[in-house]
């Protein structure tokens, strides 16, 4: 499904000095596999969802979508295949369009945008359907602009955006950092069920160590832009949020 | 008659502001090269009109030589990654010969029996009476047109690219690709302010343009507070409002000049007038939250 092949990220700061965030990483992603992926601040996770979504561009290596390279088209391009969720839940969803307008950028996510009316009532009532689900209330909000909406709601309609047309693969970066504990669990419960669903492939970044715990079939720990750990299902199912705790320990000794 | 007069310029200036609301509203881009592309607008109305063409080619040529501007600008932003004031001047300045190549001369008259855009309708025996119908009808098409395109899956594109530029890239929009379109089609609309003045006024002046995008920003502004004030959000009110606010900025001026200003002032008077509607939000913070402004 995901190949990441030999994958490197070079940083340079102003005065010329190299930082290395990735550090020709080798990963396989199976079709229908959760990963989620711990590690401190500068560990190369976000990098990574970085690479695989066109926002970087790699210095080595290559990444294979089921067998096509990507690694050298522009994010635009790659939004065929490619969903993303960020931490800021702002960052998902265009704050003066109206929610409804949001969903229907969504629902041409894979298709030229051309000069077509698509909001019309099927699609109003296709998308106040996929909101009951929510039970935010949100489906009585279709023609409010989403700046009026909150974090949690936000981010919430940002994941069903990104999954309104089944994406290849899923990109989680701290979805529920910005939100409080209650919108946080919401978020990642949706979020679990819809990759359920859907049989997405999916990646979380996390530092939450419940939801590392909770969430996922595997589970992966960066540290120097390196993974020092791979845990399968069964390994994983085993773990603690203690023992996470632990690595995280040793991560800053 | 006097405030009439207004009226119809201020409409004819309506497209300028349409344009400047799509570079500003849309795409955040305070786009300069209006003072350029309305005065091509112009120019080659009058040089179409004196050669003797047909309305409908002028109109269709001074549109596409005002897109071809806007997509100067948007190139030399997007790909040579300059600040969006700077692309502009460059553009604007550039037109200034251009446009003095293609007009000739500084000022050129436009004969009283050519064709006119202003000739189809008269069911009123005074001609102002004419010219406000004909502008009301090109500014019904216009908000439609304008109001449609921004609704269609191609308009969201546009919104979204202004408002969230990564949010639109991650759904797919070339967000560099759809503002050079946007600042090509704002452009296009400046253009036709051009055409419509020159008419209106009966001849072209290589400075007409000379701070017109103040001008159309102040109406953008104008028609916007008015909007926000009475609440009304839907989007061919917003669009309609722009008008609007060209026709209410035009009345200030000519109000101001009835009142015994000399005409010297005009420009610096326009800058005021802005200046004071851009500048309450940040002084008196209660009057910015109502009117919502950047």
């Amino acid at each position: 499904m995901l190949e990441i092949k030999g994958v490197s990220k070079y940083f340079y700061s102003g005065a010329g000095e190299k930082t290395t965030a990735l550090s020709g990483v080798n990963l396989h992603l199976k079709k229908g596999s959760y990963t989620v992926i711990v590690g401190g601040n500068g560990s190369g996770k976000s990098t990574l969802l970085n690479l695989i979504a066109g926002n970087l561009d790699c210095d080595e290596g290559e990444i294979l979508l089921d067998g096509r390279a990507i690694h050298k088209k522009p994010d635009y391009s790659r939004a065929k295949w490619v969903s993303r969720i960020f931490q800021d839940p702002a960052a998902g969803t265009a704050p003066d369009l109206t929610l409804v307008e949001n969903f229907r950028l969504a629902a041409v996510r894979k298709d030229p945008k051309g000069l077509k009316l698509g909001i019309n009532r099927g699609f109003r009532s296709e998308v106040a359907l996929r909101l009951e689900q929510l039970e935010l209330g949100l489906e009585k909000k279709l023609n409010s602009p989403v700046s009026q909406l909150s974090g949690g709601q936000r981010q919430a309609a940002t994941l069903l955006m990104a999954t309104f047309v089944k994406p290849d693969i899923l990109l989680m970066d701290e979805p529920s950092a910005a939100l409080d504990p209650k919108s946080a669990r919401i978020v990642m419960q949706l979020a679990g069920d819809v990759i359920a669903e859907q049989g997405l492939t999916a990646i979380l970044v996390t530092h939450q160590m419940t939801e590392a715990v909770k969430y996922g079939d595997r589970l992966l720990q960066f540290r120097d832009g390196r993974v020092i750990k791979d845990l399968d299902a069964a390994a994983k199912g085993k773990l603690e949020p203690g023992d996470l705790l632990k690595w995280f320990q040793q991560d800053l000794e | 008659m006097f405030y009439l007069t207004a009226i119809t310029l201020g409409l004819a200036l309506g497209a300028l502001c349409l344009g400047i609301f799509i570079s500003l509203r849309i795409f955040n881009f305070p786009d300069i090269t209006a003072d350029g592309s309305y005065t091509l607008g112009g120019v080659i109305t009058a040089i179409g009109l004196v050669a003797g063409w047909g309305i409908v080619e002028t109109l269709i040529l001074a549109t596409v030589a005002g897109m071809f501007a806007g997509t100067a600008t948007g190139l030399i932003h997007t790909r040579m990654k300059l600040n969006s004031l700077l692309s502009g001047i460059l553009v604007m300045t550039g037109l200034y010969s251009i446009n003095l190549a293609i007009l000739g001369r500084s000022n050129v008259p436009v004969p009283f029996d050519s064709a006119s855009v202003f000739n189809f309708f008269h069911p009123f025996a005074e001609r102002t009476y004419n010219e406000l119908l004909t502008l009301l009808i090109i500014f019904a098409l216009l908000v439609v047109f304008l109001t449609w395109l921004l609704k269609t899956d191609f308009g969201l594109s546009m919104r979204a690219s202004g408002n969230n530029p990564n949010m639109a890239r991650g759904f797919g929009v070339n967000a560099n690709f759809i503002k050079v379109i946007g600042l090509a089609i704002a452009n296009g609309f400046i253009a036709i302010s051009g055409f419509l003045v020159v008419q209106l006024q009966g001849f072209a002046d290589i400075n007409m343009g000379v701070g017109i995008v103040i001008l159309g920003l102040g109406a953008v502004i104008i028609g916007e507070s008015l909007m926000n004030i009475l609440g009304w959000t839907k989007m061919w009110v917003r669009i309609g409002g722009v008008v609007i606010g060209s026709v209410v900025f035009r009345l200030i001026i000519s109000l101001v000049l009835s009142a015994g200003v000399d005409p010297i002032w005009i420009k610096l008077l326009t800058a005021v007038v802005v200046l004071v509607i851009v500048g309450i939000p940040g002084l008196i913070p209660s009057i910015g939250k109502r009117i919502k402004l950047e």
